[in-house]
């Protein structure tokens, strides 16, 4: 009888490695090129990489389509920024706040892990009876959990400013610090992925009667699975928070989150590897359109502008790979080192 | 107090969502398709009675024809081009598709036109007001009353009395049933679409009609009025779409005179935790279909 030898550990998690080498990679050119605009760019890039393993961790390992990550983002911005903000700034951009918030004042990082503690326990309070629901029935549920969270940003005011721009935010958040924690939270999207719990899952997705049949608990490990995704999308939401320092409730709504799914799903939802090599493409493919935007309005060769050419080429390109090839470009595979394992 | 402007104002709304309800449940009830893009239609409506005004002038009912027209074509395409080739992969794809669909729309409006409010022309009854006992009623309501009972009464006719009527309404009870007794299901989709088209430009009409104006965003409160009606009434039934749509009308309505005016602005959110709440209690809606959804 031939036994089977357990592989290495490197070898079982080689994705991990192949995924952040390039990653620190990139990184490192950045800080050694020293360019302003290309810094502000990757800086963004490794937090829309979190953002995206956010939703991997839920839609890529349940297979349901969630729109739910921008608000989770958002509710990880507010609350983070709440904590961190000066006592000064708070009393001129916040006039409203309620007096026991309004003295606090946090370290940067310890304001990032309330912003997504709070937004994986907003998560944890709502989200139970909804992880019954699949399909349609799971969309427009978590769909309205989007419009729910949306409004409460856009009409609680004493906390958010309300629909205007909430300014006085310091800025706290530079590459080291988002290289930092993408590759924590790549380490922990493929922890999850290849965890008991992200096993039963993906089981789940691929086939529920079958994997309901050999005892697999579906509704809590979506559960899980989702809790997960809003801290990680709270936790970046912070790290976003204190790199633009000004923003609205707008910016965690709808056209954030088609952002989001245009990279995960041309990526390839079904692992990280998709996640990943998708944000990347994404990114690449969006300043590269929105510099011949900007190039085009300087010249004023159209009268109006380009306004939204960005976006059509996107959902042109995002049709095309549905069609084309619906598990993205990664085709639902992980990146490995050595290839034949 | 509820008077008689009140009501009518309530029963015009709710038959202006019933409209709108009904033409996504007549493509979910045979795609299972929950069309992101359908708001943009109600856009493209707007947009179409904008340029149309642009042009020779002519009696506004011919350019509320031509605008409806371009809804329909519109919708037809949509499914021609994008839904179609996706139509065999996932759910979740197709999804996705009707979500970059609704985003193609909407920057093309930015793009061609401009982000800004465009005016769109009007006939003068939409502003004007009839007195009926003592009470100074908005035409444009008796309108929006009159018009969605019309058109709910021939879609009647086209489903109980004609083929093709009989083929939609079969093929939104069991698609694969219905392709197997020899019914052509591009053609039933196609038709599904136009129809789903037609419903929203007529709405469309009325919709931009209370503002006089269109925006790139305008379909986005439809599509949600849409969404919570049709989860009301139960996503597998016609009949249910159009009782939801009614319920939403007028409950929404009442919440606007009974709800104190600080909680108001949260209006949106409690109509989404309706939602919520159906969903997970009685997923089947107020009416239930054939086959209601499986759940874990």
């Amino acid at each position: 009888m031939m036994h089977m030898k357990p592989l290495p550990w490197f070898s079982r998690n080689s994705t991990f490695f192949v995924l952040a080498a390039p990653l620190l990679l990139i990184s490192l050119v950045t800080f050694l090129i020293g360019d302003l605009l290309i810094e502000r760019i990757v800086t963004v890039l490794f937090i829309d990489v979190i953002l995206v393993l956010a939703l991997q961790v839920f839609m890529g390992n349940s297979g349901i389509l969630s729109f739910a990550v921008a608000g989770f983002m958002g509710i990880g911005a507010y609350s983070s920024v709440l904590f961190s903000m000066t006592p000064a700034a708070k009393a001129a951009a916040l006039p409203d706040l309620y007096s026991f918030l309004t003295q606090i004042q946090l370290p940067f990082l310890v304001s990032l892990l309330i912003g997504g503690l709070i937004a994986a326990l907003v998560a944890a309070i709502v989200a139970y009876p909804l992880m019954r629901l699949s399909d349609a029935a799971g969309v427009i549920t978590i769909f309205s959990l989007l419009v729910i969270i949306n409004v409460v940003l856009v009409h609680w005011s004493a906390l958010t400013n309300g629909p205007r721009t909430l300014f006085g935010v310091d800025r706290f958040t530079y590459l080291g610090t988002t290289t930092v924690f993408c590759v924590i939270f790549l380490a922990v999207a493929w922890w999850f992925k290849e965890s008991s719990t992200g096993l039963k899952l993906r089981a789940s997705r691929d086939d529920a009667f079958a994997a309901a049949s050999i005892g697999i608990n579906i509704v809590m490990m979506r559960y899980l699975a989702f809790v997960l995704s809003a801290f990680m999308a709270g936790f970046a939401g912070g790290l976003w928070a204190h790199f633009i320092t000004s923003f609205s409730p707008y910016a965690f709504y709808l056209s954030a989150m088609f952002v989001f799914l245009a990279m995960l799903v041309i990526g390839g939802p079904n692992g990280i590897s998709g996640a990943v090599v998708g944000t990347v493409l994404v990114t690449l493919l969006r300043e590269g359109l929105r510099s011949i935007e900007n190039n085009v309005n300087m010249s004023k060769i159209l009268p109006s502008g380009l306004v939204g050419f960005t976006e059509i080429v996107m959902a042109v390109l995002l049709i095309v790979i549905l069609i084309l090839r619906p598990a993205g470009i990664m085709g639902g595979r992980e990146l490995r080192w050595p290839k034949d394992v | 107090m509820i008077t008689l402007d009140f009501l009518i104002n309530a029963i015009s709304l709710g038959s202006t969502y019933a409209l709108l309800a009904l033409g996504m449940v007549i493509v979910y009830g045979i795609l299972k398709l929950v069309n992101f893009a359908y708001g943009e239609l109600i856009m493209i409506t707007g947009y179409s009675l904008f340029v149309v005004a642009l042009g020779p002038h002519l009696p506004w009912i011919i350019m509320a024809v031509l605008a409806v027209g371009v809804a329909v074509l519109t919708s037809y395409l949509t499914e021609r081009v994008a839904f179609r080739p996706v139509r065999s992969n996932s759910l979740t794809a197709m999804l996705i598709t009707s979500f970059a669909v609704s985003t193609l729309l909407q920057n093309a409006a930015l793009l061609i036109i401009s982000p800004r409010a465009r005016g769109v022309p009007l006939p003068d009854v939409f502003s004007e007001s009839a007195v009926i006992w003592g009470q100074s009623v908005p035409i444009r309501s008796l309108l929006a009353i009159v018009t969605s009972l019309l058109l709910l009464g021939l879609l009647v006719l086209l489903l109980r009395r004609t083929v093709l009527g009989i083929a939609l309404r079969a093929a939104s009870d069991n698609f694969r049933m219905t392709r197997m007794l020899g019914v052509p299901a591009n053609l039933v989709i196609s038709v599904a679409f136009a129809i789903s088209g037609l419903l929203a430009g007529v709405v469309g009409l009325f919709w931009v009609g209370r503002t006089a104006s269109v925006t790139p965003t305008i379909g986005a409160a439809p599509l949600l009025v849409a969404f919570v009606a049709t989860v009301i009434g139960g996503m597998r039934s016609l009949l249910g779409a159009v009782v939801g749509g009614y319920i939403y009308g007028i409950v929404f309505s009442l919440i606007g005179v009974l709800l104190p005016q600080g909680l108001l602005e949260f209006r949106e959110a409690f109509m989404f935790l309706i939602v919520i709440l159906i969903l997970l209690f009685r997923p089947e809606g107020l009416i239930r279909g054939v086959n209601s959804s499986r759940r874990v």
